[in-house]
């Protein structure tokens, strides 16, 4: 089976913390930490594990620049088996169908059977996998927390909804399939692993490579953009207690017995 | 002696002459068969620089071979095992001789003619009855006492038991057949009416001598024979029996104890030979299938003489987690039986992950080395732990629970995922910086020693605290250091331990030219982790200290002197860090300093200095879920509650977040406190004010100074 | 203005909360009351458009027995049919809205923008939202192009619904012009999520603990506090995922949903995807380290401090005070 996997760079929100610059238009990027979206990296896994049962081969595609190349070579290091890397200044301030429409571009260039996307990224748009699927008109699912092949052209899945439940789908190839966290155990790459792929070639397309228009990527397309970051001001919020911790217990109590909380 | 009748006895080995050397050659051919066909896998396996210092092995030899130094720590076992092996080493000439005396009837070893062969003679005797009733002492203790550690838990498999009792029960029908045959020799040598001549009296041949000695001549002429018989299919068999199980040790624990580590501090490189810039250039790291093993390592493996001592001391074992040492040899050692057999093709090797170990069976181990310390063989363990994880991350098999302090401590230098910049926080507040200024080394500021804070000294809230005893402690004693602040990254000790080599060598590399640049004479460090990663796993550094051997020094010195305890009701025990006790034999500084402090009420807990009982281990393992059934710190905790104290002092910050987490998990929170040795020294040091003097009315006490 | 639709999430015949908020955030792009649509199996649909009709000036049905499994590849297919072009179209942002609305952006070739917290009004052709990156750690202003419509999905609960007189919305029978569906994935079946020990929906009392617990030993230190009080630990995602307590005990959007009365947050950041999951606006007390933890602005007590060093202490009291009562 042929697989595409599709990853993004993103700071990583657990060894981060999120501030807005000096200038108030940003949040503070010198001292950020990159690694790959962690949703993504749980798409490869279980894209790694697919392909070890069925054959086949997995690529690893990302939207961006030469900094996001760190993320492919990571992800080859895990497995990969080709990494791709679509750059084009014509990119930049892509809105989510912007990307979409390039990914698009490229998986036309192939063949793949199967098209794996993280559910979301850190702005949590959770957009470009069900786009992606429209554009190219294949059958899509989101939240997939478990992929079963079925034969070579159906895959059964279970999607995550309310309560816990799971929502079991058949669904036919080619399709896209967004994946959700805690779907597999991903495997540990090491600084070893990454340094093992250091010099592996990864391709680079750009705009007229892909055969795409620029009316319909870049900054002048997008319908959708960021103004500012802005840290909210509160509305209402909390009660603090600032007493002692005893004085605070005692507080609670209080308010628990008061609210029929004591039975 | 009548000549005459001590050939009529002797004479009948003559009979027998082609089936003895029939049998000789049997037993000699198999052996060595056997022995060639153990000794395959160590010709395919990794190699192993064990060859160097040959006096300094030697040295190795005598003492812990010859003088069965170790064996001691379990006083009974020991005893016994000095008693027969003893009797072994002299009864090695006898076994021999008697060997030849089947193709040559009145051979005599050269030098043990006359006199010399007598006294030979009768100290023999005495050994082989030793030896045959610590056989006999052996069987009821396996039998009547069942001492816990050599039980076989069921996941292990069968019991070792009926084994084990049947070759105690060979060697001691070995050695009543010799008795046998050197009674009935004798017996023949008495004349009739004649008292019995002085022998080794009361010893195994001398009773039955006693008892054959109104036999007839032919009686005992069948007797010896039989009694040579016995013997030498009893050696024989024994001989050959042996490389198919525990007892494989009596044959290889001379090699493995010559071939043992000399500096158990260094742990082995990924691949023997290969530098570390090399390292790019190896295919595979770790141990991933039993060939990856060094030929050492598959020596130990058949020189495990199966006693249970390395798991009695476990902590892990002992806290119910999947890891037992002596299995973890066991095991392999079954394998290697099992997959290089006597006859045929050696079998496909499979992968031990999964296979023959489980992941958590190895990610289990503290690296304490208790299993090392006590090991009567000097079988190492850590090395190959080590291995094993190396091959588990080249693989990838990595639990969710250490990849992400490991990714953060490739992206941020310590396993929190904190930022660098906030690494000297703890220095910063205000009401502290203004009464012991730290500085951070760099451009603008240099000194002579610099403490090593490590990562959690600087970013765990509690620990922190130990990070301000400790520089108020250099400050007062002038000590002219500094830090590294953001330089400074993870020692790296438990990255390395942990298997992720590459990672390491990144932060052993990052961190040496940091303390290169800052032109410090010497390092100090509170933390026993970092402390090992900078003396043994990094190269060309200043000399380091603990803290606790600088205090000690001051204390001896002067320099510090320290006021009474203010509570009298407090009872003191110091819990030995594995990392700065067994691994670094620090043991007597820290009590020194204990022991300083007037007034102070120390107790000694049952297991200490080089058998102390860790933790639970630190830095990466603080972040593992282990499948447990008791918490290891809650039985350390458990211990110190029984020596009658009611303060753990420790000189490790992972010992204190352990240890302080043991006791509320104990139920023990009031009862029980923790405190670190800087923290208390600290507290207690005498500083240049009124501090220092008596209150009115309190009793002075004596300053005591070492003990 | 663009027409604006909004779609009615619905289960078991009955709207979902969501309906009205995605009427109120309607409100605040444009006065005109928006159009409702229902799609669903006959019977479904006639009772949800019964219910909505009072908050909605138009409902549209689609009444279609395969769309009783709620298939968002069936849905769109029945979407793109009926709804016009440069309509926006409201979504509730959840896992069917995930599922349904970035495709369907696509085929109605309109804008995107998703988990809309707020919305700041129409400038131009620019709609202005409120959206939220890294977790929730930040917010942003977003400028949304509406020239050619929009799909936009809103976040549960961020709208409240705006009282009103009832609309007495005329309901409008669409299932006709949406005719024959088919698509590349077809509904199985739905697994319940396991039952455990504990039903975390029936207590009144929860004692909720997320990631500031720091490991699975610690679990117990809630539960203690727990059985003092009579009441259930339940949890955040996070501590499902590290398998410190299984999923039964998970509130939140794809968890349980609760309706306490009191709810203390131990060790909780706050996500919303987790306060989702709390309904009916129960007392909230909240404990946790962090004084900017998100969750200090849906509680109504807060207390800094760590839940490792609180939480006993609390334990002990309630025991005391239940000592004290027995006797």
């Amino acid at each position: 089976m042929e697989i595409l996997v599709c990853a993004r760079r993103v700071p990583d929100t657990s060894e981060n913390e999120i501030q807005l610059n000096s200038a108030g238009n940003d949040i503070e990027r010198d001292e950020l930490v990159y690694s790959i979206n962690e949703p993504d990296n749980y798409a490869m896994e279980e894209a790694l594990q697919i392909v070890a049962n069925t054959g086949g081969s997995v690529s690893v595609v990302t939207v961006g620049g030469e900094d996001d190349e760190e993320v492919l070579r990571r992800e080859m290091a895990m497995g990969a088996n080709h990494g791709i890397l679509l750059a084009d200044d014509a990119f930049a301030g892509s809105d989510g169908r912007g990307i979409a429409s390039v990914l698009k571009a490229f998986v036309q260039k192939g063949n793949y059977d199967l098209i794996l996307t993280g559910v979301q990224a850190e702005d949590g748009g959770a957009q470009v996998g069900g786009m992606l699927a429209a554009m190219l008109d294949y059958p899509f699912a989101s939240l997939v927390n478990s992929i079963e092949i079925l034969d070579g052209k159906k895959l059964k899945i279970s999607r995550e909804i309310e309560g816990g439940n799971k929502e079991i789908s058949e669904i036919d190839l080619p399709c896209v399939l967004s994946i959700q966290t805690g779907i597999n155990e991903p495997r540990y790459v090491g600084m070893r692993g990454i340094r093992a792929v250091a010099s592996a070639p990864i391709p680079k397309y750009g705009l007229s490579d892909l055969g795409i228009s620029a009316g319909t990527v870049g900054a002048d397309a997008a319908k959708v953009k960021r103004v500012d970051y802005f840290i909210p001001v509160l509305g209402k919020t909390a009660e603090m207690l600032n007493g002692s911790r005893e004085e605070n217990v005692e507080k609670v109590l209080d308010l628990v017995a008061a609210k029929g909380g004591l039975k | 002696m009548v000549e005459g009748n001590h050939l009529a006895v002797t004479s009948w080995l003559v009979s027998g002459r082609a089936l003895f050397l029939a049998i000789h050659v049997l037993g000699i051919v198999g052996f060595a068969y056997i022995v060639a066909r153990r000794l395959v896998p160590l010709t395919r396996a990794e190699r192993d620089l064990r060859f160097d210092q040959p006096l300094a092995r030697l040295r190795m030899v005598l003492k812990f071979w010859l003088g069965q130094w170790k064996h001691p720590r379990y006083k009974t076992a020991g005893i016994l095992h000095i008693l027969f092996f003893s009797g072994f080493i002299l009864l090695a000439m006898r076994a021999f001789t008697v060997l030849i005396l089947g193709v040559s009837y009145n051979f005599v070893m050269p030098g043990l003619a006359g006199k010399a062969g007598h006294i030979y003679e009768i100290a023999t005797d005495y050994a082989a009855t030793v030896v045959f009733l610590c056989m006999i002492v052996a069987i009821v203790r396996r039998v009547v006492f069942r001492p816990a550690r050599y039980e076989v838990p069921a996941k292990f498999g069968k019991s070792h038991k009926a084994d084990a009792i049947f070759l105690l029960a060979l060697i001691a029908v070995l050695m009543l057949a010799d008795s046998l045959f050197e009674a009935a020799k004798a017996a023949g040598q008495i004349q009739p009416g004649q008292a019995i001549a002085f022998g080794a009296v009361f010893s195994l041949p001398w009773l039955l001598k006693v008892a054959l000695a109104s036999a007839s001549l032919p009686t005992l002429g069948r007797l010896y024979f039989s009694g040579y018989l016995l013997h030498e299919v009893s050696f024989y068999f024994l001989l050959c029996y042996r490389p198919f199980g525990i007892q494989f040790h009596v044959e290889t624990s001379l090699f493995n104890i010559y071939f043992a580590k000399l500096d158990r501090a260094q742990l082995k490189p990924v691949k023997w030979g290969v530098s570390d810039d090399a390292l790019d250039q190896v295919k595979s790291f770790g141990v991933k299938t039993f060939e990856d093993f060094t030929w050492k390592q598959m020596l130990d493996f058949y020189s495990c003489a199966d006693c249970g001592r390395c798991s009695d001391n476990c902590p892990a074992n002992a806290a119910g987690r999947p890891l037992s040492p002596r299995f973890l040899t066991i095991k392999a050692r079954d394998y290697a039986f099992q997959h290089y057999p006597m006859f045929g093709k050696p079998g496909n090797g499979k992968a031990l992950i999964g296979n023959l170990y489980s992941e958590d069976e190895i990610w289990s181990c503290t690296t304490c080395g208790a299993c090392e310390q006590e090991c009567p063989l000097l079988v190492e363990y850590i090395d190959k732990i080590v291995d094993l994880r190396r091959g588990m991350i080249d693989d990838g098999t990595v639990p969710q629970s250490l990849q992400k302090p490991l990714k953060a401590i490739e992206s941020r230098g310590n396993p929190y995922g904190k930022l660098e910049k906030k690494r000297a926080d703890w220095a910063g507040a205000k009401d502290f910086q203004q009464a012991c200024p730290v500085k951070t080394l760099g451009k603008k500021n240099g000194a002579e020693t610099l403490y090593f804070v490590d990562s959690i000294t600087s970013f765990d809230d509690r620990m922190q605290s130990i990070g301000r005893a400790t520089a108020k402690i250099l400050h007062h004693i002038e000590e002219n250091f500094g830090i590294l602040g953001s330089a400074e990254k993870d020692s790296g000790n438990e990255v390395r331990r942990f298997g992720e080599e590459t990672l390491f060598l990144a932060l052993r590399d990052h961190n040496t030219e940091a303390i290169k640049a800052s032109g410090v004479k010497h390092l100090v460090t509170a933390d026993p982790h970092a402390l090992n990663a900078l003396r043994h796993d990094y190269k060309d550094l200043p000399p380091v200290e603990h803290i606790s051997q600088v205090i000690a020094r001051e204390v001896k010195s002067g320099k510090i002197r320290f006021k009474p305890v203010e509570n009298g009701d407090k009872v003191y025990t110091y819990h030995d860090p594995c990392y700065l006790g067994r691994h670094n034999q620090v043991y007597e500084d820290p009590r020194h300093v204990l022991d300083a402090i007037p007034g102070l009420k120390r107790v000694e807990m049952k297991r200490s200095r080089d058998r102390s009982f860790c933790c639970g281990g630190g830095g990466l393992m603080l972040f593992y879920e282990p499948k447990e059934e008791e918490r290891i710190g809650v039985k350390r905790v458990r211990m110190a509650a029984e020596a009658g104290a009611n303060v753990i002092v420790t000189a490790c910050p992972f010992c204190m977040v352990n240890i302080e987490d043991a006791i509320k998990v104990a139920g023990l929170e009031g009862k029980m406190s923790a405190i670190d040795l800087a923290e208390l020294a600290e507290q207690h040091m005498v500083r240049e004010s009124s501090e220092g003097q008596p209150k009115v009315g309190e009793i002075p006490q004596q300053c005591v100074t070492g003990r | 203005m663009a027409r604006i639709f909004a779609y009615i999430a619905h289960k078991g015949g009955v709207a979902d909360d969501t309906a009205a908020e995605l009427a109120a955030a309607a409100r605040k792009i444009d006065a005109a009351s928006p159009t409702a649509i229902v799609v669903g199996s006959s019977a479904e649909s006639d009772a949800v458009c019964a219910a909505v009709a009072a908050s909605f000036g138009e409902v549209w049905k689609v009444a279609n027995e395969v769309l009783f499994t709620r298939n968002a590849e069936l849905v769109r297919k029945a979407l793109v049919k009926i709804v016009p072009a440069g309509s926006i179209v409201l979504i509730a942002h959840e896992h069917f809205g995930i599922d349904l609305a970035p495709g369907l952006s696509i085929k109605l070739n309109s804008a995107f923008v998703s988990d809309v917290l707020a919305i700041d009004g129409v400038e131009g052709r620019s709609l202005k939202v409120v959206r939220q990156e890294f977790g929730g750690q930040i917010n942003t202003h977003v400028n949304c192009d509406i020239s050619f419509g929009a799909v936009i999905t809103l976040r549960p609960g961020a709208f409240k619904p705006v009282a009103g007189p009832p609309l007495g919305g005329t309901i409008v029978d669409k299932s006709a012009e949406v005719g024959a569906l088919a698509a590349g994935r077809r509904y199985l079946e739905t697994i319940a999520a396991e039952a455990g020990d504990v039903d975390i929906t029936k207590h009144t009392v929860l004692v909720s603990i997320g990631r500031g617990i720091q490991e699975k030993d610690n679990v117990g230190i809630a539960q203690e506090l727990a059985d003092a009080l009579g009441a259930a630990v339940s949890c955040s995602r996070p501590v499902v995922d590290a398998k410190w307590l299984e999923k039964s005990r998970q509130v939140g959007s794809s968890g349980k949903t609760v309706k306490p009365k009191v709810y203390l947050a131990c060790g909780i950041s706050g996500a919303f995807q987790h306060l989702a999951g709390i309904k009916g606006n129960p007392f909230i007390i909240a404990v946790n380290k962090n004084p900017k933890a998100p969750i200090f602005q849906v509680a109504d007590v807060g207390i800094v401090d760590d839940v490792l060093e609180f939480l006993p202490e609390l334990t002990s009291k309630v025991r005391e005070l239940r000592a004290v009562a027995a006797k």
